[in-house]
């Protein structure tokens, strides 16, 4: 018995599918709707993506790409509409019958079980028959000799747990090969990867395209889409808006489309004028949760009106340094000063005690610290000062006074949609942001520390959180910014500090400091050094 | 300590620890897909009523096992039914279960036997026996492995042999068949299945059945191997203690094994033990009795570290966000 999943592995039947194939369009979407609810997804979306190219969907968050891409990948059903794949309509019902008909997805989340093997997951769903060892070791010849095809090199016998969220991916990757994929679907395949990973990532598409394969890439980074794409379609609030040829498109335009107004890709800002030193970190050392020590004796200051930015690549020390500055994770020596005053941020409520001094903090993970996305919108917006007097005396909850001062920031914040009763897993990312940030904000501190402020934010969300943060530090708070992404770090700080291995490495003037500087200060290279390494690598963020 | 002692301590080692490796390992499938399955009590409960009450009625051993097996798969269809399809919750499900094979066992017993809810005695023909395995009178001289196989491997019955090559056969599906590798994926990301193209709600039916089989078993060898009748509650609690072990095992065929017979160790020293004197003062049997639980929990809180279990366990799956 055939497995209607393999016949991509099946020579005679894949030239067959080829055969089949008259026109160039490896897919044509044809009037998509789906609804959920009263919500209209997607409203009569076409689409045609050539074969053999790169072919990116860009929108902001809750545009539609994402169902669209699930309908095309069986996993909805669209209400109404045609798929036509190689120019042959199909009914595509589930998964299965996707892959069946070469179309393979690599989702945003990935599909991997967490403690089998890359083998195992690799086999799963995809098994010759009942019984395992044949499946298993014919997988393995087949990864190695994909390995080589496409420079996916990965050991197949390691854990999913145990590698990294790149290799994560390309065991996704080899899946969707494994299966005699064709058409490769990526949604938002950059949002989990590093710098370096994104790079090896876009290495490994070039490939796939020059061995013919067709890839539809979801993103909302333009910078991503101007990079590698061909094509570009750009969604608007479940509708297709237009589909341009790469090359004949900007940034820009293409931001402009997304959003459906002009969007500043650069942040405007006056120059700022520093005032007294309100945070001041001394010789900090922060070990990490196996005991690591991840923050090495580190000392700086943030002066009112000023935003200072930390640069790095993840993983070094950033976090740890976040979490213990705003009390969330006890330092092992070290003096943190609010206005001069030393914080005391040990134990379980340093953060609370932090906070009432006047240090407010956006985490890094909104969804694992800085929200309980179980709870609705008004609920999150006191979260951390529940026990204010504004919200209620003593046990007693005003939950009227909590809702109206949330509607009042929902207004002042544009959070949308504009309902404080809604539950906050419903808003998208970056509505999600501007909740945490209104809250921290709105408590006025003295000290604002923002870890990774727009990762997995929307293009216009980005505008107006920028322009939040630039507006408090105008109105002379002291910012620490700790982002990955560089432009973010360049566009907004007025100094630049680089953490490498724990320690600042290097101080720089976003005015004037190239990115290649900084890049090789992130990768740990100091002026001494630098005639040896590689600048190129070392540009790139890699780490020695 | 003599020999026969120690061969009598452990033969009623294993006959305590089968109910509990049934359930254990019937547990098992369930949970290994996602759908914990505190009810694995109900489900003994209820077969050994039903196995007990036909093997009765119709005089046939086989029939009752089968009415038990029956009742059990029945029982866990229904569970399976308000977990899976109706989403509901798996903890109130399975208390569910526990409850009405509770009230319903007595309330039927009574009803059709007349007994106080005891099913009537059976007699030799309506139970499992002890089989003697070949040549065990023959090597019964031989000193030392005589007696162990004669004693200890030897006679016991039907349900003991079935349960302990239950353990390898469920290592070799849940590890060498591609039914063991979509189980497991299924209560670890159960997306990752639906996205493979494999349904998720058929693979959680298959495991609640096969959990409903083996609870079965179990049950059936409570009313119609060991003991010979039904009495009311005579699970007496081996369905949690078959969980727990389960968690310690964490959720491992061959450790389940060996919890088990630990369990089941415990048990039969507890039995040893009553009427034991400590410096000359009686220890209440109460006291001993209790010993099985209260180690119970010393185990699962103390020794076992972090027992992580299926990751997806508990939820019901839906497509939706």
């Amino acid at each position: 018995m055939t497995d209607p999943v393999h016949n991509g592995d099946n020579p005679a039947q894949r030239s067959q599918r080829t055969a089949a194939a008259s026109s160039d369009l490896a897919i044509e979407l044809i009037k998509i709707n789906k609804r959920f609810g009263a919500v209209h997804a997607n409203r009569d979306i076409d689409l045609k993506v050539r074969r053999g190219t790169v072919h990116g969907i860009v929108g902001e968050n809750g545009a539609g790409k994402s169902t669209l891409m699930s309908i095309l990948y069986g996993f909805y059903t669209a209400d109404s509409g045609e798929i036509r794949v190689n120019g042959t309509p199909h009914e595509i019902s589930d998964s299965r019958h996707a892959l069946a008909l070469g179309i393979g997805m690599v989702h945003q989340h990935f599909m991997l079980v967490d403690n089998f093997s890359i083998l195992e997951n690799v086999v799963l769903g995809a098994e010759d028959s009942a019984m395992l060892g044949p499946s298993l070791a014919r997988a393995r010849g087949e990864l190695t000799r994909l390995a080589k095809e496409y420079n996916l090199d990965v050991n197949p016998d390691a854990i999913i747990e145990d590698v990294s969220v790149g290799t994560q991916q390309r065991v996704e990757i080899l899946k969707a090969l494994y299966r005699g994929a064709d058409v490769l679907i990526l949604d938002e395949p950059t949002g989990v990867l590093t710098p370096n990973e994104a790079d090896d990532l876009f290495r490994v598409l070039e490939t796939l395209r020059e061995q013919g394969k067709t890839i539809i890439l979801i993103t909302h980074k333009l910078r991503e889409i101007m990079a590698i794409t061909d094509y570009v379609s750009v969604m608007r609030q479940g509708q297709m808006v237009e589909t341009l040829e790469t090359k004949n498109t900007n940034p820009e335009q293409l931001a402009e489309l997304m959003v459906g107004r002009r969007v500043l890709l650069r942040v405007e800002k006056g120059p700022a004028t520093p005032g007294d030193t309100f945070l001041s970190v001394e010789n900090l050392v922060v070990k990490d949760d196996l005991g690591v020590i991840r923050v090495k004796d580190v000392s700086f200051t943030v002066r009112a009106g000023e935003i200072v930015g930390i640069a790095g690549v993840a993983g070094n020390g950033q976090s740890e340094l976040l979490e213990s500055v705003s009390g969330m994770r006890d330092q092992t020596s070290g003096t943190v000063r609010l206005k001069g005053t030393p914080l005391s941020l040990e134990g379980d409520d340093g953060a609370h005690r932090a906070r009432q001094a006047g240090l407010a903090h956006v985490p890094e993970d909104r969804q694992r610290m800085g929200l309980v996305t179980a709870f609705e919108e008004w609920e999150n917006a006191m979260l951390g000062y529940e026990d204010d007097p504004a919200y209620g005396k003593g046990i007693i909850l005003d939950a009227k006074a909590a809702r109206a001062q949330a509607r009042e920031r929902i207004e002042k914040f544009d959070i949308r949609p504009a309902n404080e009763r809604l539950k906050t897993a419903n808003f998208s990312g970056g509505n999600q942001q501007k909740i945490v940030l209104a809250r921290e904000m709105e408590r006025n501190p003295d000290v604002l520390i923002v870890g990774q402020p727009t990762r997995g934010v929307d293009i216009g969300a980005i505008e107006f959180i920028h322009n939040q943060i630039i507006k408090m530090r105008d109105a002379g708070k002291a910012i620490l910014l700790v982002s990955v992404e560089l432009d973010e770090i360049r566009s907004l700080s007025d100094r630049i500090l680089v953490m490498f291995d724990g320690k600042i490495v290097g101080e720089a003037d976003p005015a004037t400091a190239t990115e290649l500087e900084l890049g090789l200060m992130m990768a740990g290279v100091t002026d001494k050094k630098r005639a040896a390494a590689p600048a190129r690598a070392a540009a790139e963020g890699k780490v020695p | 300590m003599d020999l026969a002692l120690i061969l009598s301590t452990l033969d009623a080692t294993i006959r305590l620890s089968t109910p509990l490796l049934l359930a254990c390992l019937a547990g098992l499938y369930s949970e290994r897909a996602g759908v914990f399955d505190i009810g694995l009590e109900g489900k003994m409960l209820a077969a050994a009523f039903a196995a007990a009450a036909v093997a009765a009625v119709s005089g046939n051993v086989w029939l009752g096992l089968l009415a038990g097996i029956a009742v059990s798969i029945t029982t866990a269809a229904l569970q399976g039914a308000a977990a899976i399809t109706l989403k509901g919750n798996q903890l109130i499900a399975g208390v569910a279960i526990n409850m009405l094979a509770v009230g319903l066992t007595t309330f039927l017993g009574i009803q059709w036997f007349a007994q106080g809810g005891r099913t009537p005695q059976l007699k030799a023909g309506e139970r499992f026996t002890e089989i003697q395995l070949p040549f065990s009178a023959e090597l019964s001289g031989v000193p030392v492995l005589g007696p162990i196989y004669a004693d200890l491997i030897s006679g016991h019955n039907l349900l003991v042999y079935i349960a302990v090559i239950a353990v390898p056969i469920t290592w070799w599906v849940l590890y060498r068949t591609r039914f063991g590798l979509r189980l497991r994926a299924v209560g670890e990301n159960p997306k990752a299945v639906d996205t493979a193209g494999i349904s998720v709600i058929l693979l959680r039916y298959q495991a609640v059945l096969i959990t409903g089989l083996l609870c079965g078993f179990a049950g059936a060898f409570f009313s119609i191997a060991q003991g010979s009748g039904f009495g009311n509650n005579m699970t007496a609690g081996k369905g949690f203690i078959a969980l727990a072990a389960l968690i310690f095992a964490k959720w491992k065929p061959v450790p389940a094994m060996f919890t088990c017979l630990l369990f089941g160790f415990l048990d039969a020293l507890q039995i040893r033990l009553q009427g034991a004197e400590v410096f000359g003062i009686g220890v209440p049997v109460q006291a001993i009795q209790a010993l099985p639980y209260i180690l119970t929990v010393v185990l699962l809180a103390g020794f076992i570290g972090k027992a992580v279990g299926p990751k997806a366990g508990g939820v019901a799956y839906s497509k939706e966000r």
